[in-house]
């Protein structure tokens, strides 16, 4: 039964299994928000640059999406192929996006052009 | 707790207290049947006056303000205190029983689900008594609503945020439920097609919902702290309030239309006792409708002057949902083509109900042709196009599951006599009363109007329209008085009351013990139960563990508290603009209650009881003889 609450004992190699796991884990974690604070840098710095605002709108947009994409697979655990139902999870997430997006597209397109 | 008590009779105390503080699906199905059928009443009883001040031109039965007032919440009350709720009845009760669950997968939230919806509908109606009701639509458009005087769009408001927090939390936990419930062998594609409508469902709930919050949070602060998003005197624009609210509008009637075509997909293979026609293609077309009803929602705004190229890609994103919505109708037909038909209460409710939603979707695709909309729109032919696909569709729905569903429900059956004589008086009734509003509409006679002068062509047909509303009202007082004749009724303690079952709910001997089922089924295919009766099992079902403890969630008083915080300081917050000094703190203790309850539910651990094995034998033979459930 999914409810059941028995706690099991790790065996010396299941946790040895689980200590490499985490130190890849953590490896990636770091890397990932190391990657994200230099992203926000490039957000500020084409602003401080004073570039052309039809420059810095649309970078800054494409940061900010590559940002969300980052913080789901990394920290919210997207990329855990092995998670449960982590087909359904995909799929809902990313209907959710399309039809998000849709919404930014047809307002900036057809209806307040 | 537990549970050798279940026949055994029980104080009234005791019985409210259990249904105050129970995480049990049925019994919550039960809270969701009971207070969608008041609201229903209400709402219904606020459309009888309105008809009855229609009936003549001129008249002066309620004046002009109370007109919208009733007119308001009637729209309101019956989207979401009613056929919301009695749709989630159906689906609590159902669903868990169809998939081969206990329970469903967050019991507390259910819970918590339910009395948000409850304390907010309360909180609505109590405008009545409280210096009027909200009058501005059910859609309240904010050009209306921010100039509206009194409290009414205030507890409009409130009341809708409350009560969409609980309708936010039951369809995520259907969605879990679904998800991750289904017993062993309960692939996708094997569910039945109500659990199908319901995810789907559910799906549109998750994803419609929070633009809908975003809107009346926004409508809040603009009423109640002077912002000015929808002020276009102060450089708002009053149209996102529109946007926002058709984004969550369009995809709300689908949130409700579908799992009424899920039950009509359940009763009819029932009693043309042939199974369903085109399954997978039902599928496919319950995604397709779900997905496309996010994309149209500005046919519902043609008239505010979006200009050619957006009306022109919405009226043919609209006009494509009438496919997928067409595949479902020739496949309901092809059930029935060939089959061995029983007509039954159930069964003569779904033949009324296919040509009826049709003619709703046609009106829909005319009014999707904008130029032709540009003469539709805010006229009676709306209030046409949507009473056939909410009565035609939704209401049929929930008229049948009520009988269909009774026998699991209370272990009763409601009467079938009784059920022909309101079928066809309620039927009647609404045709009368909205096939003339087409031509009320065609003729120019706007919706919304509390009256109108005689001598242009509308008499006659508005009066038959009050007929037809009169005959409909009396055929859901049949509904009800059929309802409590059936507490009278023998108990029937047997399993597969109609017969010819085909899913798992069928499987089990009513009443049905509150841990459903004493072992986890196998589902060896689509229908499972039909495959068993075919096989001559006995017991309905293979089962895929051996008889053993079970694990069951306890009661919780929790979600009650919760949301009565929420509705007490609901009222500190509708106070303030008027500069009350009690306002703050009433908002303040309201906010504390719902979060030291939040706290006792995080730390107190709850991790449920079992139930053991000789216990459930015991219940088993207490509630069906010696044997147990054979
Ligand atoms: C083939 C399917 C459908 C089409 C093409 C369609 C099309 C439309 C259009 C274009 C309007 C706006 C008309 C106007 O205000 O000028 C409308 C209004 C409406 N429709 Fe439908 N519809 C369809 C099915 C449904 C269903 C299944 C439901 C409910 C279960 C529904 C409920 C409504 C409601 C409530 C309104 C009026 C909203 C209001 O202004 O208060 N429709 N429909
Ligand atoms: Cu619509």
């Amino acid at each position: 039964m999914s409810h059941d609450t028995e706690i099991q004992g790790r065996s010396q190699s299941q946790y040895e299994f689980d200590r490499r796991k985490s130190a890849v884990q953590m490896r990636k974690q770091v890397i990932n928000f190391a990657i994200m604070i230099f992203l926000t840098f490039v957000a500020f710095a084409t602003v401080v640059a004073d570039f052309a605002p039809t420059f810095i709108k649309p970078v800054i947009l494409l940061l900010a999406g590559i940002q969300v994409v980052l913080q789901l697979y990394s920290f919210m655990h997207m990329d855990d192929k092995h998670a449960p139902f982590i087909g359904v999870i995909s799929t809902f997430v990313w209907v959710g996006a399309v039809i998000a997006f849709t919404f930014f597209l047809a307002f900036n397109t057809i209806i307040w052009w | 707790m537990s549970s050798v008590a279940v026949t055994k009779k029980k104080g009234v105390g005791a019985v409210i207290w259990d249904y105050l503080t129970t995480v049990d699906h049925k019994k919550l199905a039960v809270l969701y049947l009971f207070s969608g059928l008041l609201f229903f009443a209400i709402a219904g009883f606020e459309a009888l006056l309105m008809r009855i001040q229609l009936m003549f031109p001129n008249s002066d039965f309620i004046s002009a303000g109370t007109f919208n007032e009733l007119l308001t919440m009637h729209g309101t009350t019956m989207l979401f205190l009613a056929a919301t709720p009695l749709l989630f009845g159906f689906m609590n009760m159902v669903v868990p029983l169809q998939i081969g669950a206990r329970d469903v997968a967050f019991p507390f939230l259910n819970s918590l689900g339910f009395w948000l919806f409850f304390l907010g509908a309360t909180f609505l109606h109590l405008s009545f008594f409280m210096g009027g009701a909200p009058d501005a639509g059910w859609t309240s458009y904010a050009s209306l609503s921010l100039y509206s005087p009194g409290h009414g769009i205030d507890f409009y408001v409130l009341g809708l945020q409350i009560s969409g927090a609980g309708t936010l939390i039951s369809g995520i936990n259907f969605i879990v439920t679904i998800i991750t419930m289904r017993a062993p062998g309960m692939t996708f594609m094997r569910m039945p097609l109500f659990t199908w409508t319901s995810l789907i469902s559910s799906t549109l709930i998750l994803f419609a919902f929070p633009p809908l919050t975003v809107g009346l949070f926004l409508m809040l602060v603009d009423r109640m702290f002077d912002a000015n998003f929808f002020d276009h005197t102060m450089g708002g624009n009053t149209i996102i309030w529109e946007h926002l609210f058709w984004i969550f509008g369009h995809p709300e009637v689908y949130i409700l239309v579908l799992p009424a075509f899920g039950l009509f997909s359940e009763i009819i293979p029932v009693f043309a006792r042939k199974r369903l026609f085109g399954y997978s293609s039902m599928v496919f077309a319950t995604i397709l409708i779900g997905f496309l009803g996010f994309m149209v929602w500005a046919h519902h705004m043609f008239t505010t002057g979006l200009g050619a190229t957006a009306n022109a890609i919405f009226a043919v994103a609209t006009m494509a949902i009438a496919v997928p919505t067409g595949m479902k109708v020739f496949n309901w037909i092809l059930t029935i083509w060939g089959g061995s038909i029983k007509v039954t209460v159930p069964m003569i409710y779904a033949l009324g109900f296919i040509p009826s939603f049709v003619a709703g979707g046609v009106t829909g695709v005319m009014q999707a042709t904008a130029p032709l909309d540009y003469q539709l729109h805010d006229s009676y032919f709306i209030v046409a196009h949507f009473h056939y696909v909410i009565v035609g569709g939704i209401v049929t729905a929930i008229f049948a599951s009520f009988h269909f569903y009774w026998p699991l429900f209370f272990n009763r059956a409601m009467s079938e006599k009784l059920g022909y004589w309101t079928f066809w008086i309620f039927f009647i009734g609404f045709h009368l009363t909205f096939f003339v509003q087409h031509f009320l509409g065609l003729m120019g006679m706007p919706r919304r109007v509390f009256t109108y002068m005689e001598g242009q062509g509308w008499d006659l047909f508005n009066f038959i329209s009050s007929i037809g509303a009169i005959m409909m009202a009396i055929g859901v007082v049949l509904m009800v008085l059929n309802m409590l004749l059936s507490i009278k009724s023998e108990p029937l303690n047997c399993r597969d009351y109609w017969g010819d079952g085909r899913s798992l709910e069928w499987a089990l001997k009513t009443p049905i013990p509150f841990y459903n089922f004493k072992q986890t089924p196998l589902v060896r295919g689509f229908d499972p139960y039909w495959i068993e009766k075919q096989e001559g099992n006995p017991e309905g079902m293979t089962y895929a563990e051996p008889l053993g403890d079970v694990h069951m969630p306890n009661n919780s008083i929790l979600p009650l508290i919760m949301s009565i915080g929420l509705f007490v300081a609901a009222f500190g917050a509708l106070y303030h603009p008027d500069g009350e000094s009690w306002s703050v703190p009433v908002m303040v203790i309201g906010l504390g209650i719902t979060v030291l309850a939040m706290i006792v539910r995080s730390v107190k651990d709850d991790l449920g009881y079992h139930l053991h094995a000789e216990e459930i034998i015991e219940i088993e033979n207490e509630l069906y003889g010696k044997g147990g459930n054979k």
